[in-house]
C-alpha cells in the first residue's frame, strides 16, 4: 500500500500539501520508504488474512484444523498405498469452563496410519506455507494448494502461544520422531523448539481421555500400536469453538467416511459442547438445514448421558455407525484403495492466454533453441506430431521454428487456433472416481435408508480439463419423510459444507425432475421425501466459487453430467418404488386371503361338521396359487416389504434399528451397514442393481456374539479380509439372487412354508388354528 | 325390554315353528356343504346372493307390488374386496345355527356381537360396525329364502299403535284401548306365531308419519271417537310395522290411511309401505299393502286451507330430483293423481309437513282436517 502511494506523490495538489504539514513532522522520503520496503512473509501476511484459509471465526478454525489434517492424512496414506485408519481426539483443555463461554482451548490430534514423514522433511511439510507438491500439477488430488496444515498450526500458534507437536513413525522397527514445531511468520520457515525420539507413538495418553476411549483401548480397538505400526500424529492446541451441527467436525467426518469407504474414521469429540451462540448463524445459513440433523443432541454428551452407549445417534438422518461412550467410529466399507491418479499435461483448450506465454517462456528457459513443434507436443496432451504441426502451419510457422522466435501475435493466434481446434478430450485416467460400489458402501455405512442406488457417468471435459460425475441417492428407511431431501456434495472426496446454494450440484438437483420417480417436488428446488442425494465431482481440477472451495462453479457441461448421473439414480428408484407398491399390493391380496381363511374353515367346519385341518388346506393351497407372484417375492424379501407399511402413514420406525437396550452392546457390534457391506461386496461392480437393506436386530445376545466376532477380526487389516469375503462369495454364488436381504443373521426367508400374521412371518401351524 | 322372546317362544313351540327350524337349518347346511365341497375338489368357494338392487326388481303391476327378480351375484373368497364378506357370511349362518340349537332369539345388535371378535392372528375384527353384520344378515335371508325371524333374530323395536283392538303378543293379552299416552310399541316380529289378533272393533287404520304427530291425534282420543287404529312408524316404517299394518289390511280388511309429509321423503314412505322397497322387495307379499291410502299432506292444501307462508320449506336441488325420480317409479307414472301431485309440489316449490297445519289450530288436523278428507275420501291411491 504505501508504496502505490509514493508513486503518487510527485501530483501537483497533494505536493502542495505534503509541504504544508512538512512543516511540523518530516515527510518519508524515498530513502527512508526504501527501509521500510521488504518481502512479505506469506506467513505473515496469512497471520493476518486468516479468513482466507478457513480460519474466520472460532468454530470454522477447529473444522478448518480438522480438515486439513484429514485431507493430508488421506492422501498420504492412498499415495502410499495403505488403507486409511484415522482417529481424531479433540480435547477440551478448559472443561471447567463457565457454560456461557463462547469459546474454549481445544488440543486436537489427528493420528494417521500413513507412511510417516522421514525426519528431514518435517519442518517443509508442517512449518512452510506454499510448500507442497500438489499445486503445479493436474493431478487430482485433496489438497491444492499446499497452505491447510501449516496455516492450522499458524493459526494455533497464534492464539494459543503453544508450538504444533508432531510424531511421526516412517519406519514401524524404528522408534518415532517427536517434533515441536513453532512457526516464524517472518522468515516462513519453522522452529523446532523439541527434537527427541520417543516409542510413545500412537500417543498412550489419548486412550485415556474419555470413558470411551478407554473402553475401546480396553478391547484393543483405538489407537493401539498393532493398527497403527506406521504414520503420523499432529496435534495443535488453538481456541477454538466445538459445536455439533451443520458444518460441524462431525458432518464433515460423517461425510468424508461416505465419500471414502475404504478409511476407518474415528472420532472423540470433546467432552462438552460450546455454548451456542449467534454469530453462529452465517455457517448455518450456508446449507439450507433439514429437519433430520441433529444440532445438539444431548445423548452425544457422555458427560450428561454416562451410559451414551446404550444410546444410538437420533433415528433419523445421516447417522454414524457406532458409537462408543461418546467415541464415534465410522468404519471401513470397502477394503480396496482408490486406484492411484495420474498426473496430465494440460489440454490446449484448457488453459489461457497468459499461462500460454508463461509456459512458452518456460520452455526457451529450459531447452535452449527448443522448436514450437517439439513444445506442442511435450507440454500438451493430446497434440499428436501431425496436429502440432498443423498448429505450426496455422501461425505461419515451421516444424523448426524455435519457440523463442515466436512473437506475441503469434502466440495470441496460436492460442485462438487451440479453441477452434478438433483435438481428441484429454486423457481420463488422470480421474478416481469413487465408483458405483464404493458409493454405495459409504452411503450404507453412514445413511439409514432402505433403498440405495449410485450411479457413475463417463468422464467428460470442460475447459480442457476433465472431470467425472458421479450420483448415489439413499432413501426411505430412518430419513426424514416430509423434509426436503439432503444433498451432500463432494469434491474429489471431499466433502463440501457450505454454500450449497451457490453449487452447480444444488441447481442439478432441483432442475432434475424428481415428479417422475414418484418423488414430490415443488417447483424449482429440492425433493421432498427421506432421500439423500450424494454428488461427487472428480476432477484434476475442480472449479471452485471461491478460494475457500465451497461450491462447485456452474458450467453446463458439469451440470449437465451431473443431472444425467440423477436421473438415472432417480429411474432406478422410480422402479424400486413401483415394484415395492406392487408387492405390497401382493403381499396385502394373500394376507387378506390368508387371514380369512381361517375363521371361514372354523365356522364352516361348525356347521356341517367337515374336517377342519383338510378344508383350511384345501383353501390354503388355492389361496397360495391365486397371489403366486406375492410368494416369489415374499420368499426373498417379503418381510421386509411389510415392515416397510409404516412407511406409508409417515411412521418411521423401522424395526431393530433401534437398539434393543442390551447393556452389553458390543463397541463395534455388526450393523446394519455391515452386514449390508456383505452384500455390497458380493455385488458386481458394474451391476449397481436395485438394493434394500433391511435392517438387524441388535443387542440381542446372539446376534451380538456373532456381531462382536466380526468386529474383532477386523483388527488388522489383512486378516480382516478373509472372514468378510466368505459370506461375500456365499452370497454371490447364490442364483438369481441379486437381492439377497441384508439381514443376514436375523434368517431371512426360511424354506418351509411361513404365513404372514399380523405383518410378521410365522411358521405354520394348524394345531394352534383350531 | 317389553318382550322377552327367547323365554316365551319357547312356551310357544308349536310343531310348525320346529318345522320352520329344521328348514332353516336346512339350508345353513346346505351353504356350508357348498363351501366345503367345492374347496375341496379344489375350486373356488362362492356364493350366489339375490341381487338387490332397482336392476333387479320387477314391478308387478298385476299384483301392485315389487319383487325381485332372478339375477344374483357372486360373492367369492378369492376376490379381494369380497373376501372379508365371504368370511362374514360364514361366521353368521354359524351363529345362526348355534341360534336354532339353543331356541334362542338374537337382535341386529346382538348378532353383531356374537359374531365380533379378532381375526386369528391379526388385529383385525370380525365387523368393523353393525351396518356391515345387518348388511351380511339381510344376504343371508335372500339367499336362503328365509325371513329375519325364520333366522331366529329380530330387529330393533320401531313404531307404536294405539286403538279399538286386543291383540295377543308371545301369549300375552293386550288391550291397545288401555295403552296410555305412550302407546303399544310394535315388535319387529309380528309373524302369527307370535301376534294374534284377539277382537277388532275398528274400522279402518290411520298411520302417521312420527310420533309427535302421532301424540296429537292420541291425546285428542281421535281413535276413540273415529273408531280407528292409530299406528305411526317413525319415519320410515320398520318391517314390523308394515308388516302388522299388511295382516290388518289383509286379516281384518282394514283399510290403510296414510298421513304422511308433503315432501319426496313422505312420498317415498308412502311408496314402500304401498309397493315395497327395492332392497327388501323378496319380502313384498309379506309387507306391501297395495291398498293402503294417502290422505295428505297434500300439495294443495296451502290453498285450500289457506296456510300461511311461513309453513313454506323450500325445496332444495336434491328434493327436485328426488321428487322427479320418484315421479317416474312404474307404479306412480301411469298413476295420473301422483303425477299431479308431485306436479304441484314442483310447481309449489315447497314443501310441508303434517305439522304445518298446527299453525291454524292445535287440533286442526285431528278434528278438521283427516276427517274432512276421511268423509270427502279426498286420498290418492
Amino acid at each position: 500500500m504505501s508504496a502505490s502511494s509514493t508513486l503518487l506523490e510527485p501530483s501537483a495538489e497533494s505536493g502542495k500539501r505534503s509541504k504544508v504539514m512538512a512543516k511540523d513532522t518530516p515527510r518519508a522520503t524515498a530513502e527512508t520508504m526504501a527501509a521500510k520496503q521488504r518481502d512479505i512473509s506469506v506467513a505473515e501476511f496469512f497471520a493476518k488474512n486468516r479468513h482466507l484459509l478457513g480460519f474466520d471465526n472460532p468454530r470454522k478454525a477447529v473444522l478448518t484444523t480438522v480438515k486439513e489434517a484429514v485431507d493430508n492424512s488421506l492422501d498420504a496414506c492412498e499415495e502410499a498405498g495403505i488403507l486409511p485408519d484415522i482417529t481424531v481426539v479433540i480435547e477440551d483443555l478448559q472443561p471447567d469452563r463457565p457454560a456461557s463461554a463462547k469459546s474454549s482451548r481445544y488440543r486436537i490430534t489427528v493420528v494417521d496410519n500413513g507412511p510417516g514423514i522421514v525426519r528431514k522433511q518435517v519442518e517443509n511439510v508442517f512449518g512452510r506455507l506454499l510448500f507442497g507438491s500438489k499445486f503445479h500439477r493436474l493431478k487430482m488430488s485433496r489438497g491444492q494448494q499446499g497452505i491447510g496444515i501449516s496455516a492450522a498450526g499458524m493459526y494455533g500458534l497464534i492464539t494459543t502461544g503453544k508450538p504444533m507437536m508432531i510424531q511421526t513413525r516412517p519406519k514401524s522397527t524404528l522408534p518415532a520422531h517427536h517434533i515441536e514445531l513453532a512457526m516464524n511468520t517472518k522468515t516462513n520457515r519453522a522452529e523446532v523448539t523439541l527434537d527427541e525420539e520417543t516409542d510413545d507413538f500412537p500417543l498412550k495418553r489419548l486412550r485415556d481421555v474419555t470413558p470411551g476411549t478407554r473402553e475401546l483401548s480396553g478391547q484393543g480397538l483405538f489407537l493401539s500400536q498393532r493398527d497403527y505400526p506406521t504414520g503420523t500424529s499432529v496435534s495443535i492446541e488453538l481456541e477454538g469453538r466445538y459445536q455439533k451441527g451443520r458444518g460441524s467436525v462431525d458432518e464433515f467426518l460423517e461425510l468424508t467416511a461416505i465419500a471414502n469407504p475404504h478409511a476407518k474414521i474415528t472420532l472423540v469429540p470433546p467432552s462438552r459442547e460450546s455454548a451456542v451462540e449467534e454469530d453462529d448463524v452465517p455457517l448455518l445459513k450456508a446449507a439450507k438445514r433439514t429437519k433430520g440433523e441433529v444440532d445438539e443432541d444431548p445423548k452425544a454428551d457422555p458427560r450428561t448421558l454416562p451410559d451414551a452407549s446404550l444410546t444410538q445417534p437420533a433415528p433419523t438422518g445421516p447417522t454414524v455407525t457406532t458409537e462408543v461412550g461418546g467415541v464415534l467410529v465410522y468404519p471401513r466399507g470397502v477394503t480396496e484403495l482408490p486406484p492411484e491418479t495420474k498426473e496430465i499435461q494440460p489440454h490446449p483448450k484448457g488453459i489461457e492466454l497468459g499461462t500460454l506465454l508463461q509456459m512458452l517462456k518456460d520452455y526457451e528457459a529450459s531447452e535452449k533453441g527448443g522448436t514450437l513443434y517439439k513444445f506442442l507436443q511435450e507440454k500438451f496432451c493430446r497434440v499428436s506430431a501431425q496436429s502440432a504441426s498443423t498448429f505450426c502451419e496455422k501461425i505461419g510457422a515451421t516444424s523448426r521454428t524455435k519457440v523463442s522466435d515466436i512473437e506475441s501475435p503469434q502466440a495470441e493466434k496460436l492460442f485462438k487456433e487451440f479453441q477452434e481446434s478438433k483435438l481428441p478430450p484429454p486423457p481420463t485416467d488422470c480421474l478416481a472416481p469413487i465408483g458405483v460400489r464404493q458409493l454405495l458402501a459409504g452411503l450404507l455405512k453412514g445413511v439409514r435408508a432402505e433403498f440405495y442406488a449410485a450411479s457413475s457417468r463417463e468422464a467428460e471435459v470442460y475447459r480442457g480439463r476433465p472431470f467425472q460425475i458421479e450420483a448415489a441417492i439413499a432413501f426411505g428407511g430412518e430419513l426424514p419423510a416430509d423434509d426436503s431431501s439432503r444433498v451432500i456434495r463432494f469434491a474429489n472426496r471431499v466433502p463440501l459444507l457450505f454454500q450449497q446454494s451457490a453449487c452447480s450440484s444444488f441447481k442439478a438437483v432441483a432442475e432434475t425432475t424428481w415428479r417422475n420417480y414418484n418423488l414430490q417436488q415443488p417447483r424449482g428446488s429440492l425433493p421432498v421425501g427421506p432421500l439423500v442425494i450424494m454428488i461427487h465431482m472428480a476432477s484434476v481440477w475442480v472449479p471452485f466459487t471461491s478460494e475457500s472451495k465451497e461450491a462447485i462453479a456452474d458450467y453446463d457441461e458439469i451440470r449437465k453430467e451431473m443431472k444425467l448421473a440423477l436421473m438415472e439414480c432417480g429411474r432406478k428408484l422410480g422402479t424400486y418404488l413401483r415394484k415395492r407398491q406392487k408387492m405390497q399390493r401382493e403381499s396385502e391380496r394373500r394376507d387378506i386371503f390368508e387371514r380369512y381363511i381361517g375363521e371361514i374353515t372354523k365356522a364352516v367346519s361348525a356347521i356341517n361338521g367337515v374336517d377342519d385341518k383338510k378344508l383350511y388346506d384345501a383353501l390354503l393351497t388355492q389361496a397360495r396359487k391365486r397371489t403366486a407372484i406375492a410368494d416369489l417375492e415374499l420368499d426373498e424379501d417379503g418381510k421386509a416389504i411389510k415392515d416397510d407399511e409404516p412407511l406409508e402413514d409417515g411412521v418411521l420406525i423401522v424395526e431393530g434399528a433401534i437398539p434393543g437396550g442390551g447393556g452389553d452392546t458390543p463397541p463395534v457390534a455388526q450393523t446394519k451397514a455391515e452386514a449390508a457391506m456383505l452384500k455390497v461386496l458380493g455385488s458386481r461392480d458394474d451391476e449397481p442393481g436395485l438394493m434394500d437393506v433391511k435392517p438387524v436386530k441388535r443387542g440381542s445376545g446372539k446376534e451380538s456374539k456373532s456381531g462382536r466376532s466380526t468386529a474383532s477380526t477386523k483388527g488388522p487389516e489383512k486378516s480382516a479380509k478373509k472372514p468378510t469375503e466368505k459370506p461375500t462369495e456365499k452370497l454371490a454364488k447364490e442364483p438369481a439372487r441379486e437381492k439377497v436381504s441384508a439381514s443376514a443373521p436375523a434368517a431371512p426367508a426360511p424354506k418351509p412354508r411361513m404365513r404372514l400374521v399380523n405383518g410378521k412371518a410365522v411358521p405354520v401351524d394348524d394345531a394352534k388354528l383350531f | 325390554m317389553a318382550k322377552k322372546p327367547a323365554e316365551t317362544s319357547k312356551s310357544t313351540i308349536s310343531k310348525s315353528v320346529k318345522e320352520r327350524d329344521k328348514k332353516t337349518l336346512g339350508s345353513i347346511v346346505d351353504l356350508a356343504d357348498g363351501v366345503s365341497k367345492t374347496a375341496l375338489a379344489m375350486r373356488e368357494p362362492k356364493f350366489a346372493i339375490p341381487m338387490r338392487t332397482k336392476s333387479n326388481t320387477i314391478w308387478n303391476k298385476k299384483r301392485g307390488i315389487l319383487q325381485m327378480g332372478d339375477g344374483t351375484s357372486e360373492r367369492e373368497l378369492f376376490n379381494l374386496n369380497q373376501a372379508k364378506q365371504f368370511m362374514q357370511t360364514c361366521l353368521h349362518a354359524s351363529s345362526i345355527k348355534d341360534l336354532i340349537a339353543v331356541e334362542k332369539t338374537l337382535s341386529l345388535r346382538g348378532m353383531f356381537y356374537k359374531g365380533l371378535h379378532t381375526v386369528a392372528g391379526t388385529k383385525e375384527k370380525t365387523f368393523s360396525d353393525q351396518d356391515e353384520s345387518d348388511g351380511i344378515l339381510e344376504d343371508l335371508e335372500v339367499s336362503m329364502g328365509a325371513l329375519r325371524e325364520e333366522l331366529h333374530i329380530f330387529a330393533k323395536k320401531k313404531g307404536t299403535m294405539i286403538g279399538n283392538i286386543t291383540i295377543i303378543d308371545s301369549g300375552d293379552e293386550i288391550d291397545c284401548r288401555k295403552m296410555g299416552s305412550g302407546g303399544y310399541s310394535i315388535p319387529s316380529i309380528v309373524e302369527p306365531d307370535v301376534m294374534q289378533f284377539k277382537k277388532c272393533d275398528a274400522k279402518f287404520v290411520l298411520h302417521v308419519e312420527k310420533d309427535t304427530v302421532w301424540g296429537r291425534f292420541n291425546e285428542d282420543k281421535f281413535w276413540q271417537k273415529h273408531n280407528c287404529i292409530l299406528t305411526e312408524g317413525g319415519g320410515q316404517p320398520s318391517r314390523g310395522v308394515r308388516r302388522l299394518l299388511q295382516r290388518l289390511n289383509t286379516e281384518l280388511g282394514l283399510p290403510i290411511y296414510c298421513l304422511l309429509d308433503c315432501d319426496p321423503w313422505g312420498h317415498y314412505i308412502f311408496s314402500v309401505i304401498k309397493q315395497g322397497s327395492i332392497s327388501l322387495a323378496f319380502e313384498s307379499q309379506r309387507l306391501a299393502i297395495p291398498d293402503a291410502k294417502f290422505i295428505g299432506v297434500r300439495s294443495k292444501d296451502y290453498k285450500e286451507c289457506k296456510l300461511s307462508d311461513d309453513v313454506q320449506i323450500l325445496l332444495n336441488d336434491n328434493d327436485i330430483k328426488r321428487a322427479k325420480e320418484i315421479a317416474a317409479y312404474p307404479w306412480f307414472e301411469e298413476n295420473r293423481g301422483w303425477q299431479k301431485e308431485i306436479q304441484g309440489l314442483l310447481s309449489n316449490g315447497f314443501k310441508m309437513e303434517v305439522e304445518s297445519l298446527i299453525t291454524k289450530d292445535i287440533s286442526y288436523v285431528t278434528e278438521e282436517y283427516v276427517p274432512q278428507r276421511l268423509k270427502a275420501k279426498d286420498w290418492l291411491d
